[in-house]
């Protein structure tokens, strides 16, 4: 009795020690508040894949009923801001200086080949730089190329049908709007940041100024001494969640179809291992300089790329798919897309907080044999 | 302003920052690694992604659409329904990506030239994943109608779009996501050894020591400064060699062109990695600054999602950031084959930034201090 309640005041003191420390320098809190409103309005806001207003060339030799009823078509999609031209060198010109992304171009037979019934291709050229961009692009000329063909027809009273229509039914993203998954995902990223860069900083000071040694010699055990480590960071880190899905909700709109609890289970059990990758850092590299070096080298870029959070993993060839495997934001990121747009799917949820909580426990053994070497 | 002065310092910062063999790897081996493992990774292509189909006609026409798709290398039918509830927890569980649903009339009505709906049904939860899988989806099939039309000796439509894509001609996104990846591990490295060099002689004491030895300010900076140029330098041309070698991204522009863009951007980095430095007190300050910096500048400088998709008040904000103005250039030079004049507009603003703040780090040293 006696000795669990000294226990309890050991932790207790280190957990004050721990949230002072957090307390006092205006970086740690910043990073746990200001970040997630900084990005989430930067990706809310600021980052979207949805092009809209295209701005394309379209260059009609010999204007005429047809060819402007063709660029009308242009001109109702929200999707393009037409800028004409009367001949293609000065589009192919304009292209290369990145005035326009692509360029429609009617020869000046155009409409009379489409009258006489001959074939009157239409040419098209897309800047390919970016392809994802040029992909959706053509997407959209197509369609309104479509939407041209269909209203020709019927103008001339030969309705035009397709042997086969796509219906399509979007599921849990009816308008494929993507600030809906890259706002679920990027909390993924701000709780990676929060939990191993800060936590890898602050520890890493204690090593390099000695006072961890200091620590080891009072009668504080290490599992007290990582149990008071971590509390403080990881309270810290679930405000900082919380506060995203506050502003993921009633911000930006993105509709939370799981539970909330749930999300809460998940998001704790992230943190966690954040964490530990955050401590383990600091005991690897016993400096802030190659702490700091490791925690930005080893968190916020494969976050970034190898999580799904923007890259498809299963279009990756299967060595890195493999790679992402180690990455914990991997999982988060299935779970916390699944979770605010499609609902409690348990299979997806259950087997990716298996995988957190294997991670969980490689990291806790890792951390808890390397704290024991380092006392010797 | 005194040469051996800014020699000595440069000497001491290098050693400083090579001395340590943790500190060397981590400058060395993990933008090497990443280069590779994020070139492969980031990819916007669609291969072989999972689908299901859920055929109820058993006509021939299905059988040939159906035969289409499994000839396509970005989708792989994974899985045929048998019938409607399996499509449910298919879509749920992330088994696959859609499932076409082929109603039972359909080879009767394409045989009776009716037009017929095939249903479907797409997993939007990344959006932009789901776009391009039914933009190809929608390739094959208007490939399908117009082969259907002309077998049918119906007249299809007489217009085609003979659509070609200039710089990328096979829009593999490799193309356009690799010479991001040199501006973002140029970044983080330069970032990483110049941000914290004041700022741990600051919490080391040294700082004050240096500022009343014979050294000027001006000399300060230079010193500190050139470790950041030269190992940025040094890793751009390896990274850009391997572009070259390794994944066989054509260098079509001047590489003059280039190279006077990455000494620009090497400045600019620099000097926002010394302004953080020079601001903050603590290390730990100084790291955490640099993030601060870094993800907004990688975010918005139209290296995953373009600028232009910003709202206008967000592209302003990206006129502040280096990276911008660096990725064009990169890209332009490499896939474009662009030149000097051309690129003007981008050399410009980088060399505005580097000015101010190696101006502002510089007064700070001396208007900063504890």
């Amino acid at each position: 009795m006696n000795k669990n309640s000294t226990s309890r005041m050991r932790l207790l003191g280190m957990i004050r020690k721990e949230t002072w420390q957090i307390l006092r320098d205006p970086s740690s809190i910043s990073i746990a508040f200001v970040m997630p409103v900084v990005l989430l309005f930067l990706f809310g806001y600021g980052v979207s894949l949805d092009a809209k207003h295209i701005p394309v060339g379209i260059v009609i030799e010999q204007p005429d009923l047809a060819s402007r009823s063709l660029a009308g078509s242009f001109e109702r999609s929200e999707f393009f801001r037409p800028v004409y031209f009367n001949a293609i060198q000065a589009a192919k010109t304009a292209l290369d200086e990145r005035e326009i992304e692509g360029i429609i171009w009617m020869r000046n037979n155009f409409s009379a080949n489409l009258l006489s019934g001959q074939q009157a291709p239409i040419g098209v050229i897309v800047n390919g730089v970016d392809s994802n961009q040029a992909n959706i692009t053509r997407g959209y000329i197509q369609g309104a190329w479509l939407a041209w063909l269909t209203l020709y027809a019927e103008a001339r009273g030969r309705p035009l049908s397709m042997p086969i229509e796509l219906e399509q039914r979007v599921w849990f993203n009816a308008a494929l709007s993507s600030r809906l998954f890259l706002v679920p995902g990027l909390i993924a990223i701000i709780m990676t940041l929060i939990g191993s860069l800060l936590t890898a900083m602050v520890v890493a000071r204690e090593w390099e100024r000695g006072t961890m040694e200091s620590l080891m010699v009072t009668p504080l055990r290490i599992s007290e001494m990582l149990v008071g480590k971590l509390i403080p960071y990881f309270v810290l880190g679930l405000g900082g969640m919380l506060f995203s899905v506050a502003l993921a909700v009633w911000q930006f709109e993105v509709p939370l179809r799981g539970s909330f609890w749930l999300l809460v289970a998940c998001s704790a059990l992230f943190m966690l291992v954040a964490l530990l990758i955050g401590l383990l850092i600091s005991i690897v590299s016993k400096s802030q300089f190659v702490a700091g070096q490791i925690a930005i080298i080893v968190t916020f870029l494969p976050a970034f790329i190898l999580s799904g959070f923007l890259f498809d993993i299963n279009s990756m060839p299967a060595p890195i798919q493999a790679i992402t495997h180690l990455v914990p934001a991997r999982y988060f990121v299935a779970i916390l897309q699944t979770l605010f747009l499609a609902g409690n799917v348990w299979p997806v949820i259950l087997a990716n907080m298996g995988a957190l909580f294997l991670m969980l426990v490689f990291f806790f053994a890792l951390v808890w044999k390397k704290s024991c070497k380092r006392l010797e | 302003m005194h040469l051996g002065h800014i020699i000595a310092l440069a000497i001491k910062e290098f050693l400083a920052l090579l001395r340590d063999r943790r500190s060397r790897m981590v400058l060395i081996v993990p933008p090497i690694v990443q280069l590779l493992v994020f070139s492969f990774a980031a990819t916007y292509d669609l291969n072989n992604v999972p689908i299901a189909i859920y055929n109820q006609d058993t006509g021939s026409v299905s059988r040939e659409l159906i035969s289409r798709l499994e000839g396509s290398p970005n989708f792989q039918i994974i899985r045929t329904v048998s019938h409607e509830g399996e499509i449910a927890s298919l879509v749920d569980n992330r088994d696959v990506l859609l499932v076409l649903n082929i109603g039972p009339r359909f080879s009767a009505d394409m045989l009776r030239g009716i037009s017929t709906p095939v249903q479907l049904i797409l997993d939007g939860r990344n959006s932009n994943t789901a776009m391009t899988a039914m933009n190809y989806l929608r390739t094959i099939l208007l490939d399908f109608n117009s082969n259907w039309m002309k077998k049918q000796g119906q007249a299809g439509p007489k217009t085609v779009l003979e659509i070609r894509n200039w710089y990328n001609e096979n829009l593999q996104s490799r193309w356009f996501i690799v010479p991001g990846i040199v501006g973002l591990l140029t970044l983080v490295v330069t970032l990483l050894v110049t941000a914290l060099s004041v700022a741990r002689e600051r919490e080391a004491g040294t700082f004050d020591q240096l500022l009343v030895t014979p050294i000027r300010p001006v000399e300060i900076l230079i010193g500190k400064a050139i470790p950041g140029i030269v190992v940025g330098l040094l890793e751009s041309t390896v990274i850009i060699i391997l572009m070259v070698v390794l994944f066989k991204i054509p260098l079509r522009g001047d590489i003059g062109a280039l190279y006077l863009g990455i000494v620009l951007f090497l400045l600019s980095a620099t000097g926002v990695g010394l302004m953080i430095s020079a601001i903050s007190v603590t290390q730990q300050q100084a790291i955490l600054g640099a993030f601060l910096f870094m993800v907004p500048a990688v975010i918005l400088s139209g290296f995953s999602t373009p600028i232009a998709n910003m709202p206008e008040v967000v592209q302003w904000l990206t006129y502040l950031d280096p990276l911008r103005y660096f990725l064009i250039i990169v890209r332009g030079v490499f896939l474009e084959g662009d030149s000097y004049d051309l690129l003007f507009n981008q050399y410009w603003p980088m060399l505005i930034i580097s000015i101010v703040t190696l101006a502002f780090s510089g007064w700070l040293f001396r208007h900063r201090m504890y």
